[in-house]
């Protein structure tokens, strides 16, 4: 089975509808897909807008590959369960997101060598082709470790980092003001009453 | 101080909420309560508090506005020690109404911000007691710490 996803956000008809064309002409009955809120309409496989969080795990621990959009979420639980996955970025300049940040993370993340990267439409379709021999690119642990656990935890406790992590103590003193928060929505009721 | 810490840990729904369950272990010991956007998360946090929210993003101002509202309540009302979180916008609010109240604040920006900080992250990074970027390359002496990544 192969689980094809564009996240909790916008919706991705670029990528949906390059798989689904592919579906079709291979006659793949293996796919289904996830297409997001008023996400263009798959002919050739199953799909839903969205699948509660529980039923998206039971989905993606039965699949044996995930395509999907380039979001952190897709990629970690991908990983978590060993499963293989193929990503292609969202776009803000086509709409797709709303900052470019999808680029920067399947860069990342593919020099990482955690994913596999489609960039367009051409190439997806290519991959697509020879998604049977994608493997898995090893799993992660169920949490974080290391220094990153290590430090939160330390300022959770002691309301400092040791000096050893990074730079070491970071506290920020100054007193803040209400304007911040609100400058760009308005006026804050919520805080008055403060 | 006397008694357990207790931690509000905060973020919207996909990749956030994700990331924000990976950091776990450094609330051992801890009482947390998890706030996000979706009751399908529920099932995630096992036996831990679990409350709702609303999110919104920029084009929307007025789930903007109610989540805030939601966020300062939900803050009044758990009275937490620490506030934690991912992102994005009730996050965002959190870390923000958190630090006028005294709260110790912590902003973990996500591991997708690889090239540059969100602009929640931005914004939110200037005040709070502890800013964590994931990418050590975004790391500086006046900014965001890089301690590791939730991989």
């Amino acid at each position: 089975m192969i689980l094809v996803t564009v996240g909790t956000d916008l919706p991705f008809d670029r990528m949906v509808k390059v798989v689904d064309r592919w579906a079709g002409e291979r006659g793949r009955d293996d796919v289904f897909a996830q297409i997001g809120e008023g996400g263009w309409k798959p002919r050739n496989i199953p799909h839903a807008e969205f699948l509660d969080p529980v039923e998206f795990k039971k989905r993606l621990a039965a699949a044996k590959v995930i395509v999907a959009h380039a979001g952190m979420g897709s990629i970690l639980t991908s990983l978590h369960h060993g499963k293989p996955i193929l990503v292609m970025p969202k776009r803000a300049s086509l709409g797709e997101q709303r900052n470019e940040h999808q680029l920067a993370t399947a860069r990342r993340m593919e020099e990482l060598g955690k994913v596999d990267v489609a960039w367009d439409e051409e190439e997806l379709a290519v991959k697509l082709d020879a998604i049977g021999s994608l493997t898995s690119r090893g799993s992660i642990e169920p949490y974080a470790s290391g220094g990153l656990i290590e430090g939160l935890a330390a300022f959770i406790r002691e309301g400092r980092v040791p000096d050893g992590l990074a730079g070491g103590a970071t506290t920020a003193q100054q007193p803040d003001t209400a304007s911040g928060v609100f400058g760009e929505i308005g006026s804050n009721p919520a805080l008055d009453g403060k | 101080m006397s008694g357990t810490t207790k931690i509000l840990a905060i973020s919207s729904g996909g990749g956030h909420w994700v990331q924000l369950l990976r950091l776990r272990p450094a609330f051992e010991g801890c009482d947390v309560v998890f706030a996000t956007a979706k009751e399908g998360y529920r099932s995630d946090v096992g036996d831990a508090e679990f409350r709702l929210v609303t999110d919104g993003n920029r084009t929307e101002k007025l789930r903007l506005l109610r989540s805030l509202f939601e966020v300062f309540r939900l803050i009044r009302r758990e009275r937490p020690d620490v506030i934690i979180s991912t992102g994005a916008a009730p996050g965002y609010f959190a870390v923000r109404l958190g630090k006028m109240l005294g709260i110790r604040t912590i902003w973990v920006d996500s591991v997708a911000n690889a090239e540059e900080l969100s602009m929640s992250g931005q914004k939110a990074g200037s005040c709070v007691d502890l800013w964590l970027t994931q990418w050590p390359h975004l790391a500086r002496e006046d900014g965001p710490k890089c301690f590791g990544n939730v991989l």
